[in-house]
């Protein structure tokens, strides 16, 4: 899962397409998890333009070069694949670019990149690469973990076998990655020459042929192998272990919902201190009345509302990347696949599962990779009820402004990360629940067999931490400064007209203030007001605008700056109708972006509308119940822990 | 698909066992592969080739999926597919 770059990005207004007139196009193709994304990222760096194609298949990345100022070169990230044989949807994009049925894709040169401390299975794939006739070069990765380990290889001599140029380096810590920039500006000279290998290629359909020659090539080279990686057996032992291994893997769930709490605070706060200063500031330097409360009221409530959470969702992606980058994820989904497959789930479908945990947006692309159709349909229905981090704010809000913050396991776990952690159980068991009643249902199959390999543990680098930290602030950033600063802006005039004598009606009265009104009998019976109902409306765009409209809504009550948002709150909502707010927030399809990747996904607006209305149907009910008759229950439950 | 190592000698049919009756920490060596072709050319590029070593790593709580080594990977499966893969046990170990 390698996570998607830009998933605001991802609807289908914002794809940049192919150049028309080629640069020179450059692909990196690999196995799965041979390390081609670090490549990509280092070789690109920082001035990466991430693009996503939109297609039958999946996605492919494109990024320019670094230090190459005189020409354009784009690099294109491919899918992983063990073979070139087309079979299913992924490995057909891979396949099609590699073979030039992609206009303006053609690949020039071909980086192929191996893990070196696997070397005998990895090569497989060079046959059916090499079998291309174009410019490679064969990248051997994990140069650092091969000689740790006590393995060898002999790269001229590889080299000579293959009829190919070879580099050992570490993707990870940029070892010898300068015969990469050599062997590009050699494709650009005409320099690279393509010649046949030693030994000649086998037939590529036969997979033992295949893999012998691969061994014969290896063997050619003096690979040695290396010594199995010790720590991951001696961590497996640990993490594996029959009963200590459910247990980290609960405590690990716990320290992240925890943490989320406990660690974000200081910082929200800071932030939050710094928004409301900062409005303050910027205040009297506007003359005009008018304009000043667009800004400050509109603007910087709103808008800052929702940028309070930044370091939040940071921290939650800062613990994703730990789990994915370390390898423990693997084992975690080893670990809950015997949970899964109660619900009828194939192993295939945990992966864009957990992804949708940050957004599901690549999770729904990430479905592509099922063959099974219905199973992938089944898989883009549910994505949407996992936990993202859009309604990181909204949970966030509403928990701590009702509930105490009471230890529940001494400092371990608190009462309001309980709580989250909950509402996440309440997703993924929605989400479960859902694909058992489809895959019973309408969406019956046969299924695929789960196969998941395990990769060795490794420590996660700063780099890769910290590239995916500042991709996930620059979609989030740029989130706040459109879509919802769009939102607010239009809140705050619909929220000013009609208007009086020149003056601006009391927000009740307003236009914004009468759509609530009309919505009030329909969502009465959930516990929410008119103020709510705007929310509810402007929240269709994306989950976290509900944040900055009662942000801006409060803000020009002038309720959230005498008491904070937190407290405005409370005038607004009974803890059932809080209670009622966050199970909505947990059922209800409240994203543009999910709905459109779902349209373009399943080819028409059938499923997304069916998406769209059970999805609905499942928030309003939810929210019915709890309000009408957990409301007590709440109310007692909050009393108890204060 | 079929995939197998041709064998002349009936005596090695006898100690013919599917995958998923090894115990935990035993070695064997792969057959052939009882499974459609697309899964069974998934599996043999992961390593799963006939006359391929495989052995019994860890397992998941339950003992279902287990983990199994095979051509320098590790590869998690499920009981109904590792029931699936036919290994022979090494002569030693059967003796």
């Amino acid at each position: 899962m390698s996570g998607c770059h830009d998933c605001a990005d991802c609807p289908a207004a914002k794809f940049t397409p192919p150049p028309a007139k080629a640069a020179h196009v450059i692909a990196i193709v690999g196995p799965p998890n041979s390390g081609k994304s670090t490549l990509f990222n280092r070789l690109t760096g920082l001035h990466q333009k991430v693009a996503n194609f939109p297609g039958v298949t999946v996605e492919h990345h494109v990024g320019r070069l670094r230090a190459e100022a005189d020409r354009e070169v784009l690099l294109v990230d491919l899918p992983g694949v063990y073979s070139l044989l087309p079979r299913s949807e992924d490995e057909r994009v891979t396949h099609d670019v590699l073979t030039g049925l992609r206009p303006g894709m053609e690949p020039e040169a071909v980086l192929l990149i191996l893990d070196c401390t696997n070397l005998g299975r990895h090569l497989l794939l060079a046959a059916p690469i090499l079998n291309l006739k174009l410019p490679t070069l064969v990248i051997l990765n994990m140069a650092d973990d091969l000689r740790n380990r006590g393995g060898q290889v002999d790269v001229a001599k590889l080299s000579a076998e293959l009829g190919a140029p070879v580099a050992l380096i570490s993707a990870a810590s940029g070892e010898g990655v300068e015969k990469i920039y050599q062997f590009i500006q050699g494709t650009a000279a005409g320099r690279a020459k393509v010649k046949a290998p030693l030994i000649q290629l086998p037939v590529l359909q036969d997979i033992p042929k295949c893999r012998r020659w691969a061994s014969e090539v290896g063997a050619g080279a003096a690979y040695r192998a290396p010594e199995p990686p010790r720590w991951t057996r001696r961590l497996d032992a640990v993490f594996l272990h029959p009963w200590a291994g459910p247990l980290i893997f609960l405590a690990v769930v716990i320290l992240v919902f925890q943490s989320i709490f406990a660690w974000a605070t200081p910082v929200m706060d800071g932030m939050k201190t710094i928004v409301e200063a900062s409005g303050e500031w910027v205040a009297p330097h506007i003359p005009v009345p008018l304009l000043r409360s667009l800004v400050v009221d509109g603007v910087w409530s709103g808008v800052g509302s929702v940028l309070v959470f930044l370091p939040q969702i940071l921290l939650l992606f800062f613990f994703i990347g730990i789990l994915e980058d370390s390898g423990y994820l693997a084992r975690a989904a080893l670990i809950a696949d015997r949970t899964m497959r109660k619900f009828g789930l194939q192993g295939k479908s945990f992966i864009p599962l957990l992804s949708a945990y940050a957004c599901a947006v690549p999770a729904v692309m990430s479905a592509r990779t099922i063959e099974n159709k219905r199973d992938r349909i089944a898989t883009i229905m549910i994505a949407p009820l996992m936990t993202c981090s859009a309604r990181l704010p909204v949970y966030t809000l509403i928990i701590a402004a009702f509930l105490p913050n009471r230890p529940l396991l001494g400092p371990i776990l608190g009462a309001q990360a309980a709580a989250l952690l909950g509402l996440y159980v309440l997703g993924f068991l929605a989400a479960v629940l859902t694909a058992r009643l489809l895959k019973s249902s309408i969406l019956k199959s046969g299924g695929t067999p789960f196969v998941l390999e395990m990769p060795p543990y490794r420590w996660p680098t700063f780099r890769s931490i910290g590239l995916r930290l500042l991709d996930r602030s620059r979609v989030f950033l740029r989130k706040a400064g459109t879509v919802i600063l769009v939102v607010a802006m239009l809140l705050w005039v619909a929220a000013h007209l009609p208007l009086h004598n020149g003056k601006a009606p009391e927000i009740a009265q307003s236009f914004a203030g009468q759509i609530g009104h009309v919505m009030e009998p329909l969502i009465k019976p959930l516990g929410f007001d008119w103020k709510i109902g705007i929310g509810l409306l402007t929240s269709l765009a994306a989950r976290e605008t509900i944040v900055a409209t009662l942000g801006t809504i409060y803000g020009m009550e002038g309720e959230a700056a005498s008491h904070g948002l937190q407290q405005a709150l409370h005038t607004d909502l009974t803890p059932g109708g809080a209670l009622a707010l966050l199970i909505f927030f947990a059922f209800a399809m409240q994203c543009m972006s999910t709905l459109a990747i779902v349209r373009r996904e399943t080819g028409g607006w059938k499923w997304p509308a069916v998406q769209f209305a059970y999805m609905g149907v499942l928030a309003y009910i939810g929210a019915f119940l709890a309000n009408q008759l957990a409301g007590g229950a709440v109310t007692r439950l909050i009393a108890f822990l204060q | 698909m079929q995939v197998s190592v041709k064998k002349n000698d009936s005596e090695d049919t006898r100690s013919l066992l599917h995958l998923a009756a090894l115990e935990p920490g035993q070695e064997a060596v792969l057959d052939h592969l009882r499974l459609p072709e697309d899964i069974s050319r998934r599996l043999m590029e992961l390593g799963f080739l006939p006359g391929h070593t495989i052995a019994v790593g860890k397992a998941a709580p339950g003992g279902d999926p287990r983990v199994y080594r095979v051509d320098g990977s590790e590869v998690a499966l499920r009981y109904e597919t590792a029931s699936r893969l036919v290994v022979r046990r090494p002569r030693k170990a059967s003796a």
